[in-house]
């Protein structure tokens, strides 16, 4: 049972983005992929999660064995237990983080069946004083008028409510100031489970000192150069990026 | 007493054939048939037993109807597809359309079904059943309010039993030459409500209209009187948010208030009427002295609806306020907006209207705020907000602002957003299909109003959204 990335290719429009990466994220690992502005990063979880923008050009991921791609909307990859948290999370006028939320969990009960709205209520409490987040955001606008950190921290609720069997998570800790960052970090590892994989998308070694992977790749135009453990994180950490790529290669 | 249409000018009723079949027992004695002369006039008078001054009034309206010209200079050119020769002007109890359930489109049913329209109503509001039994309901709100000496009745019994309060208003706020299609309704007005709240009362239910038309018939040319005396307050709801199956393409409605000094009028209209009709209405306040005249206005539906429901602050400190929620699905035009008249000093208005656009719907909002040159401490606030769904949808705004004074304050603000993509793939991202997500973020966009709509209203709404959304997509 894994999330697995088959020398997936893709583009925007006619510009070539991912070319040809390859990654296997098991239940129950956390791995991060690190690497510069315009690697790929971002364009792998939005691909991923169905992005209208973004072309597949060849290759598959496999959710426990299933293609994401006969998935066409990215409603049925949601629906199906892929979960992204965005490094931008969008403003929705109007509409409740009470109320979205709960339409999103009753979009995943069968046909016909009605959310419990007592449970639903407790739970979503329970969640949110664990993330430290007042429960008088319940009938605030989602993410409208929200520091950096108050829409990271809804990010990580929504993906505590909606349990996922993997997680992407873009760019989380930018924004964050660094008691934010424990207490997103602290939201994450609580979710660790031998049932749910993660992958950490970041530029910084920081967050990895909180949320401790099982490995960590970099990423250099489109593809999956090195990989190693958490320990390559400090390497990269010290030496740039710019040593990756010449390694790279040097190694090529 | 003059003859009505002969019999075998008859046969042309004009409908939308496309969304069923109709057939109509016709009773001679309760139909004016069909076109529009002195002699349909004469009949209506003569099966209403209108009083003389009454029969003047109706032929006064009807000379100005033929004098006044078609607005199309400024308004949409669809007005010149109406015919009026086409167009059954007064049908009366009695006419019972012969149509089964089986009849109805499989898709009013599923709409009625996801709306949770009770059984009883479906039929009616399919034109299954001509009358809904609603005397009931009607009757005990009749009664509860009839112990606080409030008057809640039909137009023409209104006219019958109350002259003295009737006549000194009736035609004043909105006189029959204001528009062709007001002096149309003032020629040819049946149905509509008459109340009368007394000094001091504070009606504490509101007052809906939908049980008392129900109870009798529909009617296409109502006319709406209530007057609020000194210091009274009172809330009147018409329409409901179910698709009401229309036989008749126009709609032309006028609805005077008077709010004393000191009283208060809400009036609340939510509409969603089938997309053969042209909803033309006129709508007008008056407010005296420390009066307030607040206007919830709703509409769905139509080919065309025109409506801009205006205050006419007559005395100090009056205020006068409109909020309205315009949704133009495709093939649709809601020209709505509002008037606010400061003939008085230290009058406070606001106006905030949001529309949405689907496909190719076109929402357009027109605004005239008045405030003469001596006024002075004169307050206007105005926001309108549009929303389109498609690259193709339309709005447009036309706001009139004339202050002339140096005393006075308005503001004004408005926008236009466009449902974004990014916005609609981060719900998706959540689980949500297409259309839900669409749904939500209309939703969204008029939550805030919707909020001022009693409460039944406001969760009926929000299906009717839904249900509008869905079909917008894929």
């Amino acid at each position: 049972m894994s999330l697995s990335i088959q020398n997936l290719t893709a583009s925007i429009g006619d510009q070539p983005i991912l070319k040809g990466l390859n990654l296997e994220i098991p239940k129950g690992e956390v791995h991060a992929i690190m690497g510069k502005n315009g690697s790929g990063k971002s364009t792998l979880a939005k691909v991923m999660a169905g992005h209208p923008d973004y072309t597949v050009t060849g290759g598959d991921v496999l959710l426990d064995g299933e293609s994401l791609f006969t998935l066409e909307e990215p409603d049925q990859r949601a629906r199906a237990g892929l979960f992204l948290a965005f490094q931008y999370p969008m403003e929705i006028p109007g509409v409740t983080i009470a109320n979205f939320i709960r339409a999103a969990v009753q979009a995943r009960l069968p046909e016909g069946e009605e959310l419990e709205a007592t449970d639903y209520y407790a739970n979503l409490y329970a969640k949110m004083d664990a993330l430290k987040i007042a429960r008088t955001f319940t009938s605030r606008s989602v993410n409208e008028g929200f520091s950096g950190g108050e829409k990271k921290r809804c990010e990580i609720l929504q993906m505590a409510m909606l349990e996922p069997k993997y997680c992407v998570l873009d760019e989380t800790d930018s924004g964050l100031d660094i008691d934010a960052l424990k207490i997103v970090s602290e939201g994450v590892n609580a979710m660790r489970s031998p049932d749910r994989g993660f992958l950490v998308i970041t530029h910084y070694q920081r967050l990895l000192d909180y949320i401790v992977p099982d490995k960590v790749h970099v990423m250099v135009d489109g593809r999956i150069v090195m990989t190693g453990d958490k320990d390559l994180a400090l390497e990269l950490e010290a030496k740039g990026y710019d040593w990756v790529t010449e390694d790279q290669l040097a190694t090529a | 007493m003059s003859a009505p249409v002969e019999e075998t000018e008859k046969p042309n009723i004009d409908i939308d054939r496309s969304v069923g079949d109709f057939r109509y027992d016709v009773d001679y004695a309760y139909d004016a048939g069909v076109g529009l002369t002195e002699a349909t006039i004469d009949y209506i008078c003569d099966v209403k037993q209108d009083p003389e001054w009454v029969r003047e009034f109706r032929k006064d309206g009807y000379r100005k109807f033929l004098e006044k010209p078609m607005p199309t200079h400024w308004a949409s050119h669809d007005l010149d597809n109406i015919v009026f020769e086409n167009i059954r002007y007064y049908l009366s109890q009695g006419v019972t359309p012969s149509r089964t359930w089986d009849d109805v489109p499989e898709e009013m049913k599923q709409t009625f079904e996801r709306l949770g329209i009770p059984e009883q109503e479906r039929k009616f509001l399919a034109g299954v059943e001509a009358q809904f039994d609603s005397e009931a309901a009607y009757s005990n709100i009749k009664a509860a309010v009839g112990e606080q000496g409030v008057i809640f009745v039909g137009s023409t019994e209104g006219l019958h039993k109350h002259p003295e309060i009737f006549r000194k208003w009736f035609g004043k706020v909105i006189p029959s030459s204001d528009n062709k299609f007001s002096a149309l309704n003032s020629a040819v007005f049946s149905g509509g409500s008459f109340i009368y709240v007394p000094p001091g009362v504070k009606v504490k239910h509101p007052l809906q209209a939908y049980f008392r038309i129900n109870a009798q018939n529909f009617g296409q040319f109502e006319r709406t009187l209530i007057i609020a005396d000194e210091g009274s307050e009172v809330m009147y709801m018409e329409g409901c948010t179910a698709p009401k199956f229309e036989t008749a393409t126009l709609h032309s409605a006028v609805v005077e208030l008077v709010a004393l000094k000191g009283a208060k009028i809400q009036y609340v209209t939510v509409q969603n009427w089938s997309p053969n009709v042209f909803n033309l209405v006129t709508k007008r306040g008056l407010a005296h002295e420390d009066a307030e005249i607040k206007w919830i206005d709703c509409n769905i539906g139509s080919r065309l609806t025109m409506k801009y429901p205006g205050v006419i602050m007559k005395g100090r400190r009056a205020r006068g306020e409109v909020i309205s929620i315009a949704l133009a699905s495709d093939g649709q035009h809601q020209d709505t907006g509002a008037k606010m008249i400061h003939a008085a000093d230290d009058t406070t208005s606001n106006v905030v209207s949001k529309s949405i656009s689907i496909g190719t719907g076109i929402a357009t909002y027109r605004g005239l705020v008045d405030i003469p040159p001596h006024r002075k401490g004169c307050k206007n606030n105005t926001e309108c907000d549009a929303l389109l769904i498609n690259s193709h949808s339309r709005t447009d705004t036309y706001p009139a602002i004339v202050t002339r004074g140096n005393q006075n304050a308005c503001q004004h603000e408005a926008s236009v957003s466009k449902v974004n993509a990014e916005q609609i793939f981060y719900m998706q991202q959540r689980g949500l299909s297409e259309g839900e997500a669409m749904s939500l973020a209309v939703n969204g966009f008029v939550n805030d109003l919707v909020r001022e709509f009693p409460m039944e209203y406001s969760v009926e709404l929000k299906r009717l959204i839904d249900l509008e959304m869905e079909g917008s997509v894929g």
